[in-house]
């Protein structure tokens, strides 16, 4: 697997935006939102690689605080104006409200490139970068708020563990999101999908990145991971309450969230 | 997942594996594809090589999904001669480990293996950068289109043309007439897109008419053992073929 996503790592975002017509930008969109995550959250995304999550956290949180502000200034409009000024210098080291993403992955190549995406779109606070496997994390236990992994869960060789590792680092309180590839049930669309699956995904990869075989590779692993209610069952017998799932795109992909309480 | 992968990887050597729908690996490197798979490459590749003239994986892959007429026909002319029999019985590959770069270094000058090694050198390229072929749904046919892109560093030398896009329109049209593969055809026609004026005009006067010339003149240069013909002078070796000489 680290072999497949070395060579794919330069070329990763423009094969998302290819092969799904852009429509990944707006899972992940919805996933974030899904998340409504407060200022103060402190988020570990797991196979993050390249930032897309990480950087629609920051956005989502950083709105969310300088509304708050706004809200709180306009309480505040008796103060004189030396006191404005000086909170507005306490809060200009602080535009994410405390808030703080990890980005987790196992492969160094992904996370240069999501350095270098981080810098190019002007996003420093709030964010590190950590080499991990989703098996075996290099966190204590208890540290998180948020745990999650959008696309990434389908690569992992022991999903099982991967999931006692997220219940393992997660806070008591703390939610597990999932973004993944899941089951079509609706049998014509299935079919289109599948036609389009394999005719069309592996001709984009040789194309765009010169690399038949690891997008032969996506396609099938897709077809390996588990269906939805399995998948959930999975998520419970790691210990998560409250598990479900939000299908998009009739099963194209869906969101599975739990709790640890 | 992790077993799929390595067999995806590494092809069997030498039977074929079954693969996934039932279609089999013929060689090495091979990629069943589907019809419609193949012509969603063609047009794919078509793009990226004129969007980005670089990229010499796409020039192969176009190569390999539109040459399901002209390979066959290039097979059979090289049946029915005895050396380009030879050729495909013997399958020779020309490779920087088996060459023998010294001995052919010291041949003497104006001789094809001086000359191949000159150009090599002046160049800067290796024999070793040609892309195996993916897409052929014929193992024979496979080694044809590798025979022709290892050959076409010779073209160059028999031709005397440099690595520049100029040098390499006029190779392609020199190819386009002797093999009539698509790939050449559209080489031929959508390089010199990017050349100056002046050179364009070089082109059109003197180089193209000539290669013309002589690819119509000159033999199938697949049907001609190079390898055993390092000490033949590359004039001789011209003549024989049917190459006028460059202007």
């Amino acid at each position: 697997v680290y072999q497949v996503f070395e060579s794919v790592a330069k070329k990763y975002d423009v094969m998302n935006d290819s092969m799904t017509l852009g429509i990944h930008r707006v899972w992940k969109d919805i996933f974030v939102h899904k998340m409504n995550p407060s200022p103060g959250t402190i988020l570990l995304d797991v196979a993050g690689g390249t930032g897309d999550i990480a950087f629609r956290f920051i956005n989502y949180v950083r709105s969310v605080w300088e509304r708050q502000l706004q809200r709180r200034l306009r309480h505040h409009q008796n103060l004189s104006w030396p006191e404005i000024a000086k909170s507005y210098q306490e809060d200009k080291s602080n535009s994410l409200g405390d808030s703080q993403v990890v980005v987790c992955d196992i492969n160094k190549e992904m996370l240069k490139v999501g350095k270098q995406k981080a810098e190019h779109l002007g996003y420093s606070e709030g964010l590190s970068w950590v080499i991990g496997n989703a098996e075996e994390l290099p966190f204590d236990d208890d540290k998180f708020d948020v745990y999650t992994i959008a696309f990434g869960i389908r690569n992992v060789t022991r999903i099982d563990l991967a999931l006692q590792e997220a219940y393992r680092v997660l806070k008591p309180g703390g939610r597990f999101l999932c973004l993944e590839f899941s089951r079509v049930s609706n049998p014509l669309l299935s079919r289109l999908y599948d036609l389009y699956s394999f005719q069309v995904i592996p001709v984009l990869g040789e194309v765009i990145a010169g690399d038949w075989k690891s997008y032969q590779y996506l396609v099938e692993s897709i077809r390996r991971f588990p269906p939805q209610e399995e998948f959930k069952a999975m998520i419970e017998d790691a210990g998560f309450f409250k598990v479900d799932y939000q299908n998009l795109n009739s099963g194209i992909v869906a969101i599975h969230s739990g709790f640890k309480l | 997942g992790r077993a799929a992968l390595s067999r995806a990887r590494h092809g069997p050597p030498e039977e074929a594996e079954e693969e996934e729908g039932g279609r089999y690996e013929l060689y090495p490197g091979h990629i069943p594809t589907s019809p419609l798979q193949k012509a969603l490459l063609a047009a794919g590749s078509a793009a990226a090589a004129l969007c980005d003239p670089y990229r010499h994986d796409m020039v192969a892959v176009l190569g390999e999904t539109t040459g399901c007429l002209a390979l066959p026909s290039l097979r059979d002319k090289m049946k029915h001669h005895p050396e380009g029999h030879r050729v495909l019985q013997e399958r020779p590959r020309i490779r920087l480990s088996t060459l023998d770069m010294a001995r052919l270094r010291g041949l003497p000058d104006g001789s094809l293996g001086r000359e191949y090694i000159r150009f090599l050198e002046d160049n800067k390229v290796s024999p070793d950068t040609r892309m195996p072929p993916k897409f052929v749904d014929d193992e024979e046919l496979a080694y044809v289109i590798q025979r022709y892109r290892e050959v076409h560093d010779l073209m160059h030398t028999l031709l005397g043309m440099p690595t520049n896009m100029l040098g390499e329109v006029v190779v392609k049209w020199f190819e386009a007439i002797q093999t009539g593969l698509p790939m050449c055809v559209l080489g031929a026609a959508f390089g010199p897109v990017r050349l100056s004026a002046r050179k364009l005009q070089v082109l059109a006067t003197e180089l193209v008419p000539w290669a013309i010339r002589s690819g119509r003149n000159a033999s199938c240069i697949l049907n001609i053992y190079y390898e055993q013909r390092w000490e033949q002078p590359v004039e001789s070796l011209r003549e024989e073929i049917g190459i006028f000489p460059p202007p």
